[in-house]
């Protein structure tokens, strides 16, 4: 090949490259070992992961949850069509891609209440980010009022974000576990954002929100737990004019918090406003039905600085894998797993307000997890309760870095619990048995 | 050279049964089907109306689909073989990096012990992960040039506007506000659109004839406003900007910072690295460069290396070696704060690890050797029919031109692009970078054997004929496909984004 070109080496190829910026002596990057090897040292990580799902019973929740993954959706989703193909920029070859988007995107729909899915998007912190850039386009306005019922993390996302759009980030305290909205000045703001339920379990009743987003002319921004909408009211029976949320739930595993699958929908009055792709049905030149990436004009590598996003790659094979999940589990089996969610998790609130030691976080109505408060720092329990295999939850303290001021008294001793169809009554009496010895230690 | 192509490379022989419409899951659904089996719990089945207020039950069910297993399987087995992926065949698709991805990568992410770890455990119950995190960092740093790095961006794209917010928090800590980033005429939209979120106004610098930065207009746009300027090395036209460390000077000079675009790190692995050419802030593209398949369209991870002076605002927290062979999360000082909601795209990081274990430094500078020698034969090969834009040695990309097509038989380089389809090879890259007329860019990657390039060429060499003999058969293609040429208006004139629009 070198002949070819007339060179005789390989080094020739590289000779227009200025000495001064060369790398003289090579990477100091250890020389390759065989797949086996490394597998070894792989070997060595995962059984230094002593908190993974198959060997600890997993009550932790938080916005990653241990739900079913059949063989099933394991088999089609790691199909290497879907696997190795690149974004379909070229529709004739990538029908099978598009057209799993186009189902994901009717199911994001339903399950929002909105008409207007996206493609997908990193994760539901940055689908938020998304959502307040799409309020401050549509209102011109940089204020964001959020519900510190929001996970920490996203609203954490959202400042770090503001430092570049200059949003003003207005988090609004939570009173016994439900947003305060009555303690906040919304005027003149792009965004009302609360969550459902909140990241304390707590279903709130988003009627006042809706209200005060209505008044003041803002977006009224959702981010509600997809597999609630199974049983609970959508984001868009509630008002939502964009719905946010952590689709990881459908088909992909834990994973140490990603790749994760941001969900996106909005009403059809924001479509031009929307984040990254969108999958549209039309005709090909022999009138059959085909899919294409559409309203292209908005994107980054054709609108540049004056897009509505820098978004371009997604997360699109845990899109595809969250249509293949949600076709497994039915109409009636998504229904099933949010009502088993919300029986283990009473079924196991009512075991654990019978010990000492154990006191409720709030009065609230909760769907599948809720936050209790303990007698000893949140961490100890859970270190504690790791001994007997149960990853008991997780420390809110935490996951809030140090501190939520909606959190009355001692944060550290706050633990978020979750329960998802998985677990068992066996399992849920053993954690009430593990805690009650750990709290008496 | 005469190279007989072998068998292989070309998708043409991939079954095809017919090119009928697959029904949509929801047309296929039928009442009382259902594929899904769940754990036996034995937990009271209590009435949800006994569990939650009245007001939150939805009084309608919320419709999915109602399918057998066996109709699922057949369903997305159907729709993968309408989808063209690298498994199947050459991707040759510029700045895309769309190289063979080892199976190994994707086995070291389906082990349990990895993907069945919950995010919120403590860290002394997921060291196995902090030390993989920490590793790669390492290992990315030495391969970039830079001291430390973020693992939190999800994509090339989250990688960019990170950086810029480390670039905004870097001058404000030095009690500056500059409003200005420079970006090069050939970037891609990405930059632009980044650079906006960060808060930035886009200055553009032309291009040279030699398709380079013109150093005089860079200068001529430094000023004390310039907060840094965004490049890709080798840049979006597949050559790599030779006054790089005269650039370097200017912008430092005007107290600006330079951004690495890692969207082409691929042709430089072991030859140069960004720390060298004078670089602070880096981003790279895991997806593209280490190996991780591209799923259709993501997800990739966009990890952002950093020089010293900007290491303290990383975002946070990070996983960091607190010794006695112990990893813990620790937040740096001045940190910009998260850009993911935990730690990044975890699978991502760990297959782009064991990719580096595999090739060793070694084999890493082999890799840009290779991808770059490719794309040089393919330029040659082909400079008879598609010339290169810029006739001289490219880096790891070639971006040819369609011109003397369309001037002599209106074939433009759409029309080849879709004939090459039919051929059995996915298409390069078409009109990017704006600044070359009729664009075609081909990145054959180093995974591509010479004789699948070599197919390549003569794929091509048949279309050039076409285009002599039968141009408006071009304007048609491709046939052989599962659809042809899409109304791209009318999908866009009338939005059906669901199953549920109003048609």
């Amino acid at each position: 090949m070198l002949a070819f070109l007339g060179m005789d080496s390989l080094d020739d190829l590289f000779a227009h490259i200025p000495q001064a910026v060369r790398l003289a002596n090579g990477l100091d990057v250890a020389e390759g070992l065989s797949e086996p090897d490394v597998a070894a040292i792989f070997s060595g990580y995962t059984s230094a992961n002593k908190a993974n799902a198959t060997s600890m019973t997993c009550f932790a929740g938080g916005g990653a949850y241990d739900h079913e993954v059949p063989a099933v959706v394991k088999m089609l989703s790691n199909r290497s069509e879907f696997v190795t193909a690149y974004t379909p920029y070229q529709p004739e070859v990538a029908q099978g891609v598009l057209q799993a988007l186009f189902e994901y995107q009717t199911l994001v729909s339903r399950l929002s209440g909105l008409a207007i899915p996206n493609a997908s998007l990193y994760d539901a912190a940055t689908a938020l980010v998304e959502a307040l850039n799409m309020a401050h386009g549509a209102t011109g306005r940089q204020k964001m009022v959020i519900s510190s019922g929001v996970h920490p993390h996203w609203r954490q996302v959202a400042r770090t974000f503001a430092r570049g759009t200059g949003h003003e980030i207005v988090e609004v305290p939570l009173r016994d576990g439900v947003t305060d909205w009555k303690s906040v000045d919304a005027t003149n703001t792009a965004a009302v954002v609360a969550a459902y339920p909140n990241y304390l379990g707590v279903l709130e009743d988003l009627s006042e929100a809706k209200a005060l987003a209505e008044a003041n002319e803002a977006l009224f921004v959702v981010g509600a737990d997809p597999v609630a909408a199974g049983v609970l009211k959508t984001a868009g029976q509630w008002g939502a004019d964009v719905f946010v949320g952590e689709g990881q739930a459908f088909g992909t595993p834990l994973s140490f918090g990603g790749p994760y699958l941001g969900l996106f929908a909005c009403t059809a009055a924001q479509v031009r406003r929307l984040p990254g792709r969108i999958v549209g049905e039309t005709v090909d030149s022999s009138d059959r039905r085909a899919f294409v990436t559409t309203l292209r004009a908005r994107e980054q590598d054709i609108r540049r600085e004056k897009a509505t996003s820098n978004v371009c790659t997604n997360q699109t094979l845990m899109a595809v894998t969250a249509a293949i999940q949600l076709g497994w589990l039915g109409t009636y089996g998504l229904r099933e797993v949010a009502t088993r969610c919300a029986q283990g998790a009473h079924y196991l609130y009512e075991g654990l307000l019978g010990l000492e030691g154990v006191d409720a976080h709030s009065t609230q109505p909760f769907f599948r997890e809720f936050a209790i408060r303990l007698s000893k720092p949140a961490d100890q329990v859970i270190a504690a309760m790791a001994e007997s295999n149960i990853l008991a939850g997780l420390s809110v303290g935490a996951l809030s870095d140090g501190g939520d001021p909606s959190i009355e008294g001692n944060i550290e001793n706050v633990l978020l619990v979750t329960v998802t169809e998985r677990r068992t009554r066996d399992e849920i009496d053993h954690y009430v048995n593990v805690l009650r010895e750990a709290l008496t230690r | 050279m005469i190279v007989t192509p072998l068998p292989g490379g070309r998708a043409a022989s991939a079954p095809l049964m017919g090119h009928e419409a697959e029904p949509t899951l929801f047309e296929m659904s039928v009442a009382n089907r259902s594929a899904y089996q769940l754990r036996s719990t034995g937990v009271p089945a209590t009435a949800l109306e006994e569990l939650l207020p009245a007001a939150h039950l939805n009084p309608e069910i919320v419709p999915v689909a109602e399918v057998s297993e066996r109709d699922l399987v057949a369903h997305f087995t159907r729709l993968s073989h309408r989808q063209f992926s690298v498994d199947l065949g050459m991707y040759p698709l510029g700045s895309c990096t769309m190289k063979y991805n080892p199976k190994f990568c994707d086995a070291i992410a389906s082990d349990p012990g990895l993907n069945a770890v919950h995010p919120g455990a403590p860290a002394s119950l997921s060291q196995g992960w902090l030390e993989i995190l920490v590793t790669l960092e390492e290992k990315l740093c030495a391969i970039t040039g830079m001291s430390a790095a973020t693992l939190q961006p999800s994509a090339g794209a989250a990688g960019e506007l990170t950086g810029l917010l480390l670039m905004r928090a870097y001058h404000e800590a030095n009690g500056e506000t500059r409003r200005r980033v420079l970006i090069p005429d050939s970037a891609h939209g990405t930059n632009a659109a980044s650079v906006t979120l960060g808060g930035y106004e886009v200055t553009t610098v032309p291009s040279n004839e030699r398709g380079l930065v013109d150093l005089v207009a860079l200068k001529a746009a430094l000023g004390p406003d310039v907060a840094g300027i965004m490049l890709t090395n080798p840049n979006t036209v597949g050559l790599f900007e030779e006054e790089i460390t005269e650039i370097a000077r200017a912008v430092h000079d005007a107290g600006g910072l330079l951004y690495y675009d890692g969207a082409n790190l691929n042709a430089i692995l072991g030859a140069v690295r960004p720390g060298d050419m004078g670089f602070d802030i880096v981003h790279m593209n895991l997806h593209k460069t280490f190996a991780t398949p591209h799923g259709g369209g993501g997800p990739g991870a966009g990890p952002v290396a950093v020089a010293a002076h900007l290491v303290d605002f990383l975002p946070g927290p990070r996983a960091t070696r607190v010794g006695d062979g112990f990893f813990n999360w620790v937040a740096p000082t001045r940190s910009i704060g998260r850009v993911h909601g935990w730690h990044g795209n975890a699978l991502v990081l760990a297959r782009a690890l064991a990719y580096i274990d595999v090739h060793g430094g070694d084999g890493l500078t082999r890799v840009a050797q290779h991808a770059v020698l490719n794309a040089n034969w393919l330029r040659h090969r082909l400079r008879e029919i598609l010339p290169a834009a810029y006739d001289r040695v490219c880096m790891h990309e070639c971006t040819l031109t369609a011109t003397p097509l369309k001037i002599k038989y209106g074939v433009r380089a759409l029309d080849v692009a879709k004939a090459l389809l039919e051929e059995g090879f996915h298409s390069p890259t078409v009109y990017f970078p704006l600044i070359v007329d009729e664009a075609l860019m081909f990145e054959p990657t180093e995974t591509e054997s010479v004789q699948t390039l070599e197919s390549l060429a003569q794929a091509i060499e048949r279309i050039a004929q076409r285009a002599k003999d039968d141009p408006e058969s071009l304007h048609h293609a491709p046939q052989s496909t599962p659809v042809s040429r899409v109304d791209e208006a009318r999908a866009a004139r009338k939005l059906i984004a669901t199953a549920d629009a109003v048609r």
